[in-house]
């Protein structure tokens, strides 16, 4: 009960719902947009929707681009969500190449409309979907470590990544004929594309993984 | 890029949305027929809570009563309804600026559904779409029949005439930065003699961004239909999932106090063309007929 959780707050979205869903699991983790408490923090989570290079311009107005890094060369647990997991990344081709966080080597694309048989893949994806298990045993010790390939998550995104390792996918999501990266795991940073605190019971239990020392 | 896993082809469907439709007026949950002549059902909260509880994949409250006053005020609803249901919720009606969108947000939404303020202001859309995300904004196309077959787009839940017709504002929506459309049938409505399959198609095949069928269920059949024919990408429902509620789970007696309950009072339950069913039994029915959603 004495972890201190930080919400990074980029002033971009709307972060009830991920405090909620803390708030279910019996933690108040506190919104903040300072550095300093993200240096205080056991554990920080990057969470978002919305324009990349909106994201990135406000993390360096407010000095967080060195926060973040600081706190995960710290070897503290980081988690991005959604935009999140995009932000980490090498850069964007959202609007034009915008540099991202550069955390984890990747890039992130846009979803092209797919036409299969008689469904369209419209963009954005707004759907439950799966994630997979890349090789067997990769989820073991994740924050992943009780999801299988049977439970639906909830995404909402126009936009993908495409790492350049393939050791660091820690899951992996269909989309018409499109299979990308749902979820990165490089040492002490986790993300995941879908939103766990819109996933009902079985998102709120990966946040509840994750926070387990 | 081979990101490994294997797929079956079945994991490649795409995947259905669910979504109860909440009206409400006041503390109350209602229901119309044709968005008219509104019957008090319950307390919404008790109903989202069933519908969490049964599978729902998403939440659409919709301030029946907001574009009469100019603001929504289904703050305390949707904070109740956040706090316990971790699933999205999209909340329409009465939204007119950028800070009502806040409002709302702030107050636990995750999405917004507009339509009057996007009609009498398209650039609203852009401007909405730019500062909460396309993903934030949804615009609701109120559409109606004109003899000779026209669609023509209203407001103020079918009452007022815009002249706008809908595929080409569909269209636009789409530019101006919209995320997702709601179509309601005005006119299939609360009648349950099933969606208005061909307007769903036209609408669905002529944008990139999901739509969202509203309007006509009253049986399960209407629901694979306007999916299978009608190209929809998630469906609302509305009485068929309320009067299971109403039927089998006893809705809350303290709430029946404002508007016209005699449809609560009389003891006497006509459901008229509709079935109720709940979610489970819906997601079971499409699952039969290859529909693929969450279970």
């Amino acid at each position: 009960m004495s972890k201190k959780i930080v919400i990074v707050d980029y002033q971009l979205s709307n972060l009830f719902s991920v405090k909620q869903a803390f708030y279910f699991l019996g933690y108040n983790a506190l919104i903040s947009s300072s550095p300093e408490d993200l240096k205080n923090a056991d554990f920080a989570i990057l969470p978002g929707v919305g324009a990349f290079a909106d994201a990135m311009k406000n993390l360096n107005d407010l000095g967080l681009v060195d926060g973040i890094k600081d706190f995960i060369n710290a070897g503290k647990p980081f988690m991005g969500v959604c935009l999140g997991q995009q932000l980490i990344l090498s850069r964007s081709e959202e609007f034009e190449n915008t540099k991202g966080l550069e955390l984890v080597k990747g890039v992130v694309k846009k979803f092209p409309f797919q036409k299969i048989g008689n469904r369209n893949f419209k963009v954005p994806q707004i759907q439950w979907n799966k994630i997979c298990e890349p090789t067997q045993g990769k989820w073991i010790n994740s924050p992943l470590s009780r999801c299988n390939a049977n439970g639906y998550l909830y995404f909402v995104h126009s936009y993908y990544t495409e790492l350049e390792n393939k050791q660091d996918v820690l899951a992996s999501t269909s989309y018409g004929n499109l299979t990308y990266c749902s979820s990165i795991l490089q040492n002490n940073i986790f993300t995941t594309q879908f939103h766990p605190e819109k996933s009902g019971l079985l998102g709120l239990d990966i946040y509840k993984n994750w926070l387990k020392d | 890029m081979d990101v490994g896993g294997n797929f079956v082809e079945s994991e490649k469907l795409k995947t259905i949305r669910i979504i109860p439709r909440l009206d409400i007026k006041g503390p109350n949950l209602v229901k119309g027929i044709h968005l008219e002549g509104l019957r008090v059902l319950g307390k919404p909260e008790d109903f989202a809570q069933y519908y969490f509880e049964n599978g729902a994949d998403e939440l659409f409250y919709q301030d029946v009563v907001a574009s009469l006053y100019e603001r929504n005020s289904l703050g305390e609803i949707i904070t109740a309804t956040a706090k316990k249901s971790f699933i999205p919720l999209t909340v329409g009606g009465g939204i007119r600026t950028v800070d009502d969108i806040k409002n709302v947000l702030r107050a636990g939404a995750d999405k917004v559904s507009v339509n009057t303020a996007a009609i009498k202001s398209p650039d609203f859309i852009k401007e909405a779409s730019r500062k909460f995300g396309s993903s934030t904004i949804v615009v609701t196309i109120e559409a109606i029949k004109q003899p000779g077959g026209k669609y023509l787009a209203f407001v103020d839940n079918g009452r007022e005439h815009t002249g706008v017709e809908v595929f080409e504002w569909a269209k636009k929506v789409q530019n101006l930065g919209a995320g997702e459309i709601l179509i309601t049938a005005v006119d299939k409505e609360g009648g349950g003699l099933g969606f208005d399959v061909e307007l769903t198609k036209t609408i669905s095949m002529s944008v990139e961004i999901p739509v969202i069928a509203h309007g006509g269920a009253g049986k399960l059949e209407h629901i694979t239909e306007v999916i299978n024919e009608g190209m929809a990408d998630a469906v609302t429902v509305a009485s068929m999932f309320h009067y299971d509620f109403i039927a089998n789970v006893q809705s809350n007696m303290d709430s029946r106090t404002e508007g016209n309950v005699n449809f609560l009072q009389s003891g006497r339950i006509n459901f008229g063309k509709i079935q109720p069913h709940n979610i489970l039994q819906l997601k079971e029915y499409l699952k039969s007929h290859n529909i693929n959603c969450r279970n």
